[in-house]
């Protein structure tokens, strides 16, 4: 099944209530496919055809607020139109599941993969998830709506995947059956909706006497995610049979010289990488974020704590700065000694190989990262 | 029929003395009856109104930013209907100008065309009052304002208010109406009549604002008056595309007007300027013509 139609008959099974949608590439077969699923009859929803991302996501906090289950999807453009929208859902607190088939950032114009996107949400107070393949596109998707829906967390999710290399991309899948999505989910029930038996105001401004403890309580609330994201990961493990209670999956981790930090589908180029490096005797581990925000800071610290480097391969750039991966990953290792080096790679949907894994591991061993990986020298 | 009993709006809010916009909210919540859900946009109501931990609406309300109150709309009425509950509730946006012609347009534009179930009044104070008297799309022709200021070589805002109710109903609105705080009873009337109306009905509000336009905040409801005497404010009523109703006067030069307001006196001093007062009668003169508000 593609990776698309897969992610929309997922959500179906999550029976949102009401979809305001507006197509982008490569975000489009996700739409499309909700479309038909509710032409068909096959999921009682309200679908919106909005005329912008904008809109999207606005309806969504207004379907949200009236007590709806809601869905949209975008990637990058899309995305970055909606930021305003992004920041306001947040902090209202709206339990809003939106999936994101990570896109490159114009200009120039690219439809192709990398997580500019999403990255460049980071401070928005949204839980990010990272798919490294479509089953776990799909499973992050039913997990995101039990932790974004606990009274205790109440924020909105990214359920994010690579734009083309997940999203279009088929491969055999285990699609949940409805009865134990249900009994894992069941059906909202919001902690507090707009209601004339019950009139109150959503979105009220505050003043700098009451500003600042809203920003903190919404940090909180995002911190604490992490526990919850852990608790119905295992949850969803014991219905469903595959477990996501660790937000930092490692891969031969265990006795590892050299760790490789990546987000998303190239976990699994690097784990063949790793495979070869292994027979070769390179002792070389993957550590695979599963989620972004809120950051797992001393998960990472100690997943890496025995390794001699780190390499993290960044889909993104913080122009200026470096990859926002490595940027937290040395956060998170402050203080340990250990090297790490910041690879900056397939941006706009430039191809990354086994070899390039194998190489990028060889420049981390002599000491030379924290540059772009696989430059076209001839055209610079 | 209006129940003038309703009391939605609470009083203890921050509005300026005088402030026109309030009095019409008070006055629009009547017309929109029991069960009403309101969406606003930012600007001066959102603010004035919900300064937390308070809150003026005795009615469930909501606001997210200052451009996508009908998006969000949108949602609650996709949404409420799927509960089936659009049958007993409703939905009204109450924005001001700057968040209605200006910056929500596309969000405005977007809802109207899918055909959505809800009303939206606009409450016209003619600019950006919340953040300081700024002109917006709705800026009456030489108007003074703070980005349209008056001067050498300027005499105010240089184009005419955008026609947002002729757009809106370009997009099939079913019910499209204008009307002033200064006439109570047919505003509750007009947003009673909208919120009765299936399908996305607009009603875009004359509401004078004492701070930004520069007069004594008692006289609101005379401003108000003397705009529709002149004929630069028009109240009317288009249904399904044709125009159903416009209030007749015995209409009176806009010189009074015009004269009552301070964003208008450099049209009067240092010497009268009968070039751009011409101009602004014109307006006046075509709007009459265009509506039929002239008793013979």
């Amino acid at each position: 099944m593609e990776g698309s139609i897969a992610i929309a008959e997922t959500v179906r099974l999550c029976k949102p209530q009401v979809i305001p949608a507006y197509p982008i590439t490569p975000q489009t077969h996700i739409v499309e496919g909700l479309a038909s699923i509710i032409a068909d009859g096959r999921l009682d929803a309200e679908y919106i055809c909005v005329e912008s991302e904008f809109s999207a996501l606005s309806a969504c906090i207004g379907a949200s607020a009236a007590g709806s289950r809601v869905y949209s999807a975008t990637t990058s453009q899309g995305l970055a139109l909606m930021t305003e929208v992004v920041f306001n859902a947040a902090g209202m607190r709206l339990p809003i599941v939106m999936g994101i088939a990570n896109r490159a950032i114009s200009a120039p114009l690219s439809i192709w993969n990398d997580q500019q996107d999403s990255i460049m949400m980071r401070d928005s107070g949204w839980i990010q998830l990272y798919a490294e393949d479509n089953q776990e596109a799909i499973d992050m998707h039913i997990l995101a709506y039990k932790v974004c829906e606990d009274y205790n967390i109440l924020l909105p999710a990214f359920v994010c995947f690579d734009g083309f290399i997940l999203s279009h991309v088929y491969e055999p899948v285990d699609l949940p059956t409805q009865e134990l999505v249900d009994s894992f989910l069941g059906p909202f029930n919001p902690y507090q909706k707009l209601d004339p038996k019950d009139p109150i105001s959503f979105g009220m401004y505050a003043t700098p006497e009451y500003y600042m403890e809203f920003r903190y309580e919404h940090d909180q609330a995002v911190h604490r995610a992490a526990e919850a994201i852990k608790k119905y990961g295992k949850e969803f493990g014991e219905v469903f049979g595959r477990d996501y209670s660790e937000l930092v999956v490692g891969y031969k981790l265990e006795d590892a010289e050299t760790a490789i930090v990546a987000m998303g589908s190239i976990c699994g180029t690097v784990k063949d990488a790793i495979d070869e490096m292994r027979a070769e005797g390179k002792k070389v581990g993957l550590l695979n974020l599963r989620c972004f925000r809120p950051f797992p800071s001393t998960d990472v610290a100690k997943a890496l704590a025995h390794v001699n480097t780190i390499s993290v391969l960044d889909k993104n750039v913080s122009l200026g700065a470096k990859g926002a991966v490595a940027i937290e990953i040395k956060e998170a290792c402050y203080g340990s000694n250990i090297p790490v080096y910041d690879y900056i790679l397939g941006l706009g949907g430039r191809d990354v190989r086994k070899r390039d894994i194998k190489k990028i591991v060889e420049l981390a061993e002599k000491g030379e990262g924290d540059m772009f990986y696989g430059l076209r020298e001839e055209v610079l | 029929m209006v129940d003038r009993t309703i009391e939605n709006f609470d009083c203890g809010h921050r509005a300026c003395g005088g402030c026109g916009a309030s009095a019409a909210v008070r006055m629009i919540l009547k017309g929109a009856g029991k069960n009403t859900i309101v969406v606003s946009p930012t600007g001066c109501l959102e603010v004035f109104s919900t300064p937390y931990p308070e809150t003026a609406w005795k009615t469930p309300w909501i606001h997210s930013l200052f451009e996508n109150a009908s998006a969000v709309a949108s949602g609650i009425e996709a949404s409420l209907k799927k509960q089936g509950r659009l049958d007993k509730e409703k939905i009204l946006v109450i924005g001001g100008d700057g968040a209605t012609v200006d910056i929500g347009t596309l969000c405005i534009s977007g809802a109207f065309e899918r055909g959505h179930d809800f009303t939206y009044v606009c409450y016209d104070n003619e600019a950006y009052m919340n953040t300081g008297i700024q002109r917006s799309g709705a800026t009456p022709y030489d108007a003074d304002t703070t980005t349209s200021p008056a001067g050498v070589c300027s005499t105010g805002n240089n184009r005419p208010k955008k026609d947002l109710p002729q757009i809106l109903v370009a997009h099939g609105s079913p019910y499209v109406a204008t009307a002033t705080m200064a006439y109570p009873m047919d505003l509750m009337k007009k947003v009673e009549t909208a919120m009765n109306t299936k399908g996305p009905c607009y009603i875009q509000v004359h509401t004078p604002c004492c701070t930004g336009w520069g007069y004594d905040g008692a006289k609101t409801m005379e401003i108000g008056r003397m705009a529709v005497e002149c004929g630069l404010w028009v109240n009317y009523e288009i249904v399904n595309g044709e125009l159903t109703s416009a209030k007749k006067v015995k209409r009176v030069p806009v010189d009074d007007y015009l004269k009552a307001q301070k964003r208008f006196r450099h049209l009067f001093k240092p010497v009268r300027n009968d070039a751009e007062i011409a101009k602004i009668q014109a307006i006046a003169d075509k709007n009459a013509k265009k509506y039929g508000i002239d008793i013979e």
